[in-house]
């Protein structure tokens, strides 16, 4: 094969001894460690239209971002909505996200809240109704109430933190859990500052 | 565009396409088609791409007396490259057409490159009527739902009324801001509906809003950093063509005396033969700008998205430099690569608060004839033995000797495509015509139509193509003939899909699996049966003389080079290694 240049090949070209990790950022590769990732919430106020949840998510999915939940709802404002999304990803990857998520056009405002903000979930447990006293007593326990009753079953509405919900759901676990379903987080900012 | 010679069709005295009208009155708006007429009248679109189909039909016969020309593709993958090469070359919106289901999909690899490349591309799209959508009706596919990830924006228009004002935003979201495609899916019901609302002047959403101006803080500070660098780089890529900002880009290199290295898609926004120029970086760029990258101790990079064919590996690119980054998209800046210096902003603007915040040069005479001694080290070259065939390198340089500056060059995706930027001396921003981010086999021809009908008469347009390539969209030389376009294009015939064959002899032992053609067109013949001319040349005394006669020639123009079927690109730097790791030949891989 042809198409060779002249030049002093690879191994003679003195190199520099810089580094940067897998993010682009210059390093000290004796001192790097892997970049820690966290939790983010980001709230997104977007056009209320058809296709933006799909936009949405498609975007997280291609981009391979870290998507713990995500939820979707009107605002008083008909013509837009609010997402709340969790991510878990190293801190140039929560950036990146932000950043993607604003660029897309109906996307109006991206913020990421506060550790300290308001942040709930909703669970339905469906457990066995063979002990429906003691279900209730859990419940009570979680500040959770029961919603349904059959012969069979016994379902019990959660509210609270994912951690809060994550511990009822395995306390509830010793009655035998029929089916569940949660929504994953919604969030605000606490007190006056706005969420977007 | 020129006298009508060799075609056929001559002595009829008017075709359909004379017939439509056009009497200088813009569309009277009657309904959601003539409505989308009009909005594109209103945006000052002038051509535009497409082919028809049922439920586009409306669109169509609303175009029937605009002043609108349209260019009827033979595929719609070549209606989308030509409306995208279009705007590389005009700096305009390209408007391409389609009708729905199978229409739209052809589109799709079109959108792609324009989204990758970031070029404004306006895409039309019929679509089933809105009572039959979701009901897997004849030619129905979710374009929008396909599109979603490869469009800026996209729209499924739902109301007559406001079809117009969508059509108008999709042309200025296009090419507002960083540009990219976009997209308006148009259900038969919605244009054929009736309405008289003008839509009135395009305008972006309310809520779209790019930043043009840097920070003056951080300009400020960046401008610091470049006065104490010792060995400053610029780095100009595609977004300084966007944004037309060559000029700027060009005043604050020469003022300040740093060495400049483009990306591909940066090609022509400094002059090649320019002092400071150091050509292009990356797998295949120079060497010097190779080295210059990895020995950089500040990237002024402008522009760029850090693509990995530019940087190899993200661990080993430049590792000793600082980075400002200067981009439109803030989303960009440190994706691939941290930007220390983040300067979000219109490339020319930035450019220009940069320069008026930085007092005096850096004080780099070493670094400057250093980058001088590596161009001297690393030469670009090749050899012409008699014993050997025509080498392509030798094809390009012709053919740059025999075009004027302002010529410009569209290529397909492979050897042939580094060959042409590599050789081809490029001195002015839109001369370079090419598919980078998606690396789209067959782009060339179709690009070279949009090419020439948004260049002026004086700018040659050439197409240097690859035989695989050429083969990818070659129905369009009959669009080239048909409209009497005047285009040469070079195939530089290796008979091997011949970047695969490179890579198969430095990675995969030579085993050249579905690489090589055992048996290839006549591609002479082929033009020739379009209605185009053609030529053979297999020795370096019939160059010269071939490129003449198809540059005269005053119509499309097909010349079969047979070069070199072993002849490999170089340098190359290995996929995910070093800038510096570059290559000469085989045996260096
Ligand atoms: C649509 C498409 N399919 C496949 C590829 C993969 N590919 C990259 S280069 C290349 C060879 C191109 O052959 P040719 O056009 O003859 O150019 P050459 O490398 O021989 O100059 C191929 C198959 C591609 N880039 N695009
Ligand atoms: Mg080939």
């Amino acid at each position: 094969m042809s198409g060779g240049l002249e030049g002093p090949p690879p191994e003679e070209r003195a190199s520099p001894d810089g580094r940067r990790n897998s993010q682009g950022i210059r390093i000290d590769p004796e001192v790097e460690a892997e970049p820690e990732s966290r939790r983010a919430v980001l709230s997104a106020l977007v056009q209320h239209e058809p296709g933006v949840l799909a936009n949405v998510s498609g975007l997280f999915r291609r981009r391979q971002f870290n998507i713990e939940s995500l939820t979707v709802g009107p605002t008083t404002d008909g013509d837009r909505a609010r997402i709340t999304l969790e991510i878990d990803e190293p801190e140039p990857g929560i950036e990146q996200a932000k950043k993607q998520l604003q660029k897309l056009v109906p996307v109006i405002a991206v913020t990421e809240l506060e550790p300290d903000a308001i942040r709930r979930e909703l669970a339905l447990i469906k457990v066995d109704g063979s002990a429906p006293d003691q279900v209730g007593a859990v419940a009570e326990m979680y500040d959770g109430k029961t919603v349904d009753v059959s012969r069979e079953s016994v379902t019990v509405e959660i509210t609270g933190s994912e951690q809060k919900i994550d511990a009822a759901v395995e306390t509830f676990g010793r009655f035998g859990i029929h089916e569940i379903v949660r929504t994953g987080t919604a969030a605000l900012e606490r007190g006056t500052r706005k969420t977007t | 565009m020129s006298e009508r010679t060799t075609k056929q069709r001559e002595t009829e005295e008017t075709t359909d396409a004379d017939a439509k009208g056009g009497d200088g009155t813009p569309t009277t708006v009657t309904s959601g088609a003539t409505s989308t007429v009009r909005a594109l009248e209103n945006a000052g679109i002038e051509t535009m791409f497409g082919v028809q189909g049922g439920a586009i039909m409306p669109v169509y016969d609303a175009l029937w007396g605009s002043d609108i020309d349209h260019v009827m593709m033979a595929h719609e993958q070549g209606a989308a490259h030509a409306a995208d090469a279009y705007n590389v070359v005009s700096g305009r919106p390209g408007v391409c057409l389609a009708t729905s289901g199978p229409g739209a999909t052809n589109l799709v690899t079109g959108i792609a490159d324009a989204n990758m490349d970031s070029d404004a591309v306006v895409a039309l799209t019929g679509q089933v009527p809105q009572s039959m959508v979701g009901s897997d009706a004849f030619q129905e596919t979710d374009t929008t739902g396909i599109t979603a990830p490869i469009t800026k924006n996209n729209y499924f228009a739902s109301d007559a009324d406001t079809v117009g004002d969508t059509v108008g935003e999709a042309v200025a979201l296009a090419g507002s801001g960083r540009p990219g495609p976009t997209l308006v899916d148009l259900p038969k019901d919605v244009t054929n509906n009736e309405t008289d609302r003008d839509p009135g002047m395009p305008q972006t959403p309310e809520t779209y809003t790019p930043q043009e101006e840097a920070d003056a803080d951080a300009v400020e500070t960046a401008a610091h950093t470049i006065e104490a660098a010792d060995r400053p780089l610029l780095l100009f890529g595609g977004g300084v063509v966007k944004a037309d900002a060559s000029e700027e880009a060009r005043a604050f290199a020469t003022e300040y005396e740093i060495p400049v290295v483009t990306t591909m898609p940066g090609i022509g926004t400094v002059p090649e033969d320019h002092d400071l120029c150091l050509s292009w970086a990356g797998m295949h760029g120079t060497g010097y700008a190779n080295m210059a990258i990895n020995h950089t101790d500040l990237l002024i990079a402008v522009g760029t998205r850090f693509d990995d064919r530019l940087t190899g590996g993200i661990e080993t690119f430049a590792p000793d430099a600082e980075v400002i980054h200067v981009d439109i998209d803030p989303a960009e800046v440190s994706k691939n690569i941290h930007a220390d210096y983040p300067l979000i902003g219109d490339a020319g603007r930035v450019l220009e608060q940069l320069h008026d915040a930085l007092p005096e040069a850096p004080d780099a005479d070493e670094w400057r004839e250093q980058c001088q001694t590596w161009k001297t080290e690393y030469p670009m070259g090749y050899a012409t033995p008699d014993d050997e065939p025509l080498k392509p390198q030798f094809v390009v340089e012709a053919l740059d000797e025999a075009t004027s500056d302002e010529a410009i060059v569209t290529s397909g995706v492979g050897q042939h495509q580094m060959w042409a930027s590599q050789y081809w001396t490029f001195r002015e921003p839109r001369t370079w015509v090419s598919s980078h981010g998606l690396g789209t086999m067959g782009y060339g021809l179709p690009a070279a139509i949009g090419a020439r009908l948004a260049a002026d008469d004086d700018e040659e347009v050439v197409c240097v193509d690859g035989d695989g390539s050429f083969l990818m969209t070659v129905q369009e030389l009959s669009v080239a003939v048909r409209e009497d376009l005047d285009i040469t294009v070079a195939i530089l015939n290796n008979e091997y899909i011949g970047m695969v064959r490179q890579w198969q002899d430095a990675f995969f032992e030579g085993r050249h699996m579905a690489a090589g053609y055992s048996w290839i067109p006549e591609f002479d013949k082929l033009a020739e049966a379009f209605g185009a001319r053609g030529w053979r040349v297999d020795d370096y005394d019939e160059v010269a003389d071939a490129i003449e006669a198809a540059l005269d020639y005053d119509g499309p123009s097909v010349i079969d080079f047979h070069i070199d079927p072993a002849e490999n690109v170089y340098p190359m730097v290995p996929s995910g290694g070093a800038n510096d790791e570059f290559a000469l030949s085989e045996d260096q891989l």
